[in-house]
């Protein structure tokens, strides 16, 4: 019956069919004074039910400029679009590499590993990165940083900040007239600046901010990336119910999905990790479970490998799973083959 | 904020009413919802129960602030407890920092619990010579607070100060003591430790050890049933240290490698089976699982190899993996090395415990 798929509330909708109203075709052609009649309900609640209804048809049968789908788009429009994309740096090359030019934006990513890997390393340098101003190959964007755990520290945004404009400038000695402009603008402190920190203390909250971003990235229209460090934690502590709880992440993910794609930004969820198993021995695995394991269009794992920091692209649609070594510096992220002399390795 | 009630976020009455209606009272209770499930529980329809949501989440939310207001408050109010132990602190930039969970861990006897008592007294002196001024919780599961022994490190370590007559009371007096027996116990001591902090200005909290409140509950479970124990308060001392902005240190035990300790990803395939043969005889791994180590924002191991003992620092936001050789004096523990072994790779996270054991020397 196509009635109970409309969202109205329960009470109308059990009126409407102990009426008899059970098909979107029979309340086709009322008037909404009649239903009201009808069913002794106001008049503005007709009128709202009979909204419902129409929004409901309207879409199933109207015309596009596709003639198939309203809101689909073609596989050749969605290409050049893609290609127009900019990616997030990471500050490694060889992670840029495998990643097809860095962090994807309208994407979902997750980063999960053990502690003291480098996760949250990693996500105060992407949102340092996505403030390269487009004239050095960045996004000239802002970042919104939402810290569950309380790990971040602006001492250490601080230095990578530093370390990323010294890169840049090192990287571009140019001393044009364009290029003097954005010059002024690589200074650390604009760089803090650009970071939207929120502190969340229980997964109720998390769930709030989530829902409130629409409203601030309408706002803030800069933002480019939105970091979730960690996106486990208070999920692994309070909740009792399991159910409930993939319930709730599901709302999440989709939430998250589609924030991105309506503001072009990219979202990166760090994840801890868990044992699980599996072949008859107890392996390592990300948190949150095997329906969560769905939710994000690419993963990315950091593991040591011997006694290398290593990241490895388990799940992506565009590019091949391959693995990148990285180290952990005084200035930030970046690759085995940066240069030594300024590096302090750590 | 989870706890804020539906009542006091200026909804419309009608909405308002109709949420107490039906037992929807805190925000907690409205968010844990999805949006189908509340318009059925709630008998309005989609669009109101958007905006409901919409509504309740941006009263929950909490302000923002940037990175830079971050970074201009830290440096007002001071970030750090100073161990006046001049490597570790050059290495954790500027001492045990406030706001964050630290955790020393380390096999019994090496001296976890001398490092806390310096702690506290550093804590409780006055900030003409380096310390917070200010009143130290020390909570005490094993029965290791002597401070007969803590009068000693301060005798050793400053001697002018606690010379002058009166000021050792004073000091000692600053260190409140508590001996919880049982978790829940512990629990309720921590549900009132937020105004407590605030209160009695009390500048440094230490837990010593947490392993033990959790093993007593529960000798036999299983690593997923020794975690609940701690869930609840796991959080809510990180949110009390964040608001109070005090430093919270916190012991944890040690336990041998069990077959079930695992280092590998699937996708890794089988190497796991030469490298567990050679761990599983000397090393030790911290208690308490990987939950626990993904919630503390600071380690530091305590580890004894070669004839000597070291402090590492094993995961830190800011600094680099470094070990640092010690020893435990009369005044405390004094570094041997004020510029700390560089340590690279997953070594950092070993614990070993070798020449520790007399029966075997």
């Amino acid at each position: 019956m196509e009635i109970s798929n409309l969202p109205i509330s329960p009470s109308i909708r059990s009126k409407l069919l102990s009426k008899g109203y059970t098909s979107l075709s029979s309340l086709s052609s009322i008037s909404p004074s009649f239903l009201a009649q009808e069913l002794s309900v106001k008049l503005e609640e007709a009128v709202e039910v009979l909204r419902a209804v129409s929004d409901t048809t309207t879409s199933k049968s109207a015309h596009t400029p596709n003639g198939i789908i309203p809101g689909a788009v073609t596989a050749w429009d969605m290409l050049s679009e893609e290609q127009m994309q900019r990616h997030i740096s990471t500050g490694c090359e060889d992670l840029d590499a495998i990643l097809g030019g860095g962090i994807h934006c309208k994407e979902v990513t997750e980063v999960g590993g053990v502690p003291g890997i480098g996760k949250t390393q990693l996500g105060i340098q992407l949102a340092v990165n996505v403030q390269i101003p487009v004239e050095y190959g960045g996004l000239g964007g802002k970042a919104v940083y939402i810290d569950t755990e309380g790990s971040f520290m602006a001492e250490r945004a601080y230095q990578i900040a530093e370390g990323c404009i010294y890169d840049i400038l090192d990287k571009f000695p140019s001393n044009s007239r364009e290029f003097l402009s954005c010059k002024e603008r690589l200074q650390v402190n604009n760089f803090l600046a650009g970071i939207f920190y929120f502190r969340i203390c229980s997964y109720t909250e998390q769930i709030a901010v989530i829902n409130y971003l629409e409203n601030f990235l309408t706002e803030h229209g800069d933002v480019k990336l939105v970091i979730i460090d960690s996106v486990t934690f208070h999920f692994r502590q309070d909740f009792d119910d399991l159910a409930q709880r993939t319930r709730v992440l599901g709302g999440l993910s989709l939430r998250l999905m589609k924030l991105s794609k309506m503001f072009n930004l990219a979202v990166v969820l760090l994840n801890q990790v868990t044992t699980k198993f599996t072949d008859g021995s107890f392996q390592l695995t990300l948190a949150l479970g095997d329906s969560w394991s769905h939710s994000c269009t690419n993963r990315i794992i950091l593991h040591w490998n011997g006694n290398e920091r290593c990241a490895y692209i388990e799940k992506s649609p565009s590019v091949p799973s391959a693995s990148a070594p990285y180290l952990v510096t005084g200035k930030g992220i970046r690759g085995i083959n940066s240069n030594f002399k300024r590096a302090r390795i750590m | 904020m989870a706890n804020k009630l539906i009542n006091q976020m200026g909804l419309p009455p009608s909405l308002s009413h109709v949420f107490s209606a039906r037992n929807i009272l805190t925000a907690k209770d409205a968010l844990s919802l999805p949006e189908t499930d509340l318009m059925a529980l709630l008998d309005i329809d989609i669009a109101l129960a958007r905006s409901a949501m919409a509504s309740i989440s941006e009263a929950t939310c909490p302000p923002f602030q940037t990175g830079l207001a971050l970074l201009e408050e830290k440096m007002k109010s001071g970030g750090h407890l100073s161990t006046l132990l001049p490597g570790l602190d050059i290495a954790l930039c500027g001492g045990i920092p406030f706001g964050a969970l630290t955790e020393l861990v380390g096999p019994s006897g090496i001296g976890k619990s001398q490092f806390c008592l310096k702690l506290a007294l550093l804590a409780a002196l006055p900030e003409c010579y380096g310390g917070l001024n200010g009143r130290v919780i020390y909570i005490d599961t094993e029965s290791k607070f002597s401070s007969r022994r803590m009068i000693e490190i301060g005798e050793g370590s400053f001697p002018q100060i606690f010379r002058l007559q009166g000021l050792a009371q004073k000091m000692a007096g600053r260190i409140i003591v508590t001996r919880p027996t049982s978790i829940s116990e512990f629990n309720d001591s921590l549900q009132q430790m937020k105004l407590t902090l605030l209160q009695n200005e009390v500048k440094l909290l230490i837990v010593d050890s947490i392993a033990a409140l959790v093993s007593w509950d529960n000798e036999k479970g299983t690593i997923s049933s020794r975690q609940s124990p701690l869930r609840g308060s796991l959080s809510f001392l990180k949110s009390i240290s964040e608001f109070s902005r005090v430093p919270v240190v916190v012991t944890n035990q040690v336990r041998s490698h069990s077959s079930d300790d695992t280092f590998h990803y699937i996708f890794q395939g089988h190497r796991k089976d030469t490298s567990n043969s050679e761990r599983s005889e000397s090393h030790l791994t911290a208690a308490l699982g990987i939950q626990w180590a993904h919630a503390v924002t600071i380690r530091l191991i305590f580890e004894a190899h070669s004839g000597h003992r070291f402090i590492k620092v094993a995961k830190s936001p800011i600094s680099s993996p470094v070990a640092f050789p010690f020893v435990v004096e009369s005044s405390g523990i004094t570094l041997l090395n004020q510029e700390g072994i560089s340590v690279a790779g997953s070594e950092i996270n070993a614990i070993r415990c070798q020449g520790c054991n007399i029966l075997t020397q």
